[in-house]
């Protein structure tokens, strides 16, 4: 499982940091750092959420 | 679970509790249906990205609504009654047909529909923000580029539309009749920075004062807006009048049905308004004990949140589990200019209200609310990272003096 984030998409709304703070992490700079890609399986449902709840539709999961 | 659900709203509860019920089991059809004729979207663009002209409407497509998960929707339809006893509700078509649909359980999600100003109707210029075709005919007038936009009521969707006519250069006016902007959600102090991130950003704001009357003018047959007259004696010259004073709840068809319907479908701390009903998004009023009343909350998060939690409820029902409580933290965000708002809780505006991050000269600040020493609400501008931390910080039940000391640590 690989996470994609658009970040053309993406503006820092931060929920993704609220449910997955080891994978997601919105810096001072207001700007949103993937700290793993690859997110170990146990983590499939946060990531799963973190997509649904994402106000810009901005992560998806690749699988590869 | 091989039951009929009739779900009333294909908008972001419905779409969620139909896709809940679904992937957790639930084989029976699923009947989905929308007075609205459009696929399944996102709301949130509708003020913004699609006012501006940034994005086009199949962007906003919600990804629930595009999956294969065999939903029977009925959209351009309308539930006109529904009578809990017989298990039937009635519909209407679009070309104005009825038919009566039996269910097993029902999802009460038809959310609200905007208000709008009295004796506005058929007046051209006139607009609301509600759904996409709201949104892409106030952004056809845009696009013709008017001498200026007034915008009645500061409130969210006041605010965003403001900002994304002054994001295309158009001379905008804002009207509330409040003394600031967002006081009833935000408090008197943080509605005063509310108010001049508007003045910073080139909009003649006009607080205080309502709307006495329209000013209109008749060409070829067509009675179109010219100027607005406001109750403070002055008037403004309108090309395009956007109204943005808040919804009123498609409860029309729940009259009769035996639901208590109080400002929104009464329901109990899991959803459940009756036996087999649940209520989810702007239109459920639920109990908070996390906020000590009833609450019935318009946010986008809560929709989601809340169509879940509703098919759950149907579920836990249908299996005999125990039904989870629905009592989440409230979190919406609002982008204004080049500023994001971002609330987390309720708090009334006679809190106490700190700031302890940043500072609201820059505009880039966090704000706590208690009342007492009960946290009630984080206030972020320009701060996403601390807003999220400080909600999961309420989560945890911290005070407000907690929140304020652990605040600090951030």
């Amino acid at each position: 499982m690989r996470i994609v984030v658009d970040f053309d998409l993406c503006e820092s709304n931060a929920v993704c940091m609220g449910i997955a703070p080891e994978i997601f992490e919105v810096r001072d700079d207001d700007f949103l750092y993937v700290l793993d890609e690859n997110p170990p399986e146990s983590m499939r449902a946060k990531m799963e959420e973190s997509v649904q709840r994402c106000p810009k539709q901005a992560i998806s999961i690749a699988e590869d | 679970m091989n039951s009929t659900t009739v779900i009333v709203g294909a908008s972001l509860a419905g779409i969620n509790a139909a896709r809940t019920l679904r992937l957790q089991g639930q084989e029976g059809p699923i009947i989905v249906v929308d007075a609205d004729p459009e696929r399944p979207y996102d709301r949130p663009p509708l003020s913004k990205q699609m006012l501006t002209g940034e994005w086009e409407p199949e962007k906003i497509l919600l990804p629930a609504g595009k999956e294969d998960l065999g939903l029977d929707f009925r959209l351009g339809v309308r539930a006109k009654a529904v009578d809990l006893s017989a298990r039937q509700i009635t519909l209407e078509g679009s070309g104005g047909q009825m038919e009566t649909t039996a269910f097993d359980s029902l999802v009460i999600a038809s959310g609200a529909s905007a208000r709008r100003l009295p004796d506005s109707a058929g007046i051209a210029g006139v607009h609301v923000v509600r759904t996409l075709a709201d949104s892409l005919a106030l952004r056809e007038e845009l696009d013709a580029g008017p001498s200026r936009v007034v915008v009645v009521g500061a409130g969210f969707i006041g605010a965003e539309v403001a900002s994304s006519c002054r994001k295309r250069g158009l001379d905008v006016t804002l009207v509330e009749a409040m003394p600031l902007p967002l006081e009833r959600i935000l408090g008197a102090e943080m509605g005063r920075v509310c108010a001049q991130v508007h003045i910073e950003n080139g909009v003649d704001l006009r607080l205080g004062t309502g709307v006495l009357q329209l000013e209109t003018e008749t060409v070829d047959g067509v009675e179109k807006v010219v100027g607005v007259a406001l109750t403070d004696g002055t008037t403004v010259a309108a090309e395009v009048l956007v109204v943005g004073i808040g919804v009123s709840l498609n409860t029309e068809w729940l009259e009769g049905s035996g639901l208590t319907l109080e400002d929104g479908v009464v329901c109990d701390n899991t959803l459940l308004a009756a036996p087999g009903v649940v209520a989810a998004g702007d239109i459920a009023r639920y109990p908070s004990a996390r906020f000590g009343r009833m609450l019935r909350v318009e946010h986008w998060e809560t929709a989601i949140a809340g169509g879940e939690a509703a098919a759950l409820r149907l579920l836990a029902e249908a299996s005999g589990e125990t039904p989870a409580v629905f009592d989440p933290i409230p979190w919406f965000w609002s982008d204004q200019y080049d500023r994001k708002i971002q609330l987390a809780g309720r708090p009334m505006p006679t809190d106490q209200c700190v700031v302890v991050h940043g500072s609201t000269d820059e505009f880039r600040f966090v704000a706590l609310y208690g009342d007492g020493d009960h946290l009630t609400g984080v206030l972020g501008m320009n701060r996403p990272r601390h807003v999220v931390q400080l909600r999961a910080i309420f989560e945890e039940g911290a005070s407000f003096s907690e929140a304020c000391e652990r605040a600090a640590t951030l």
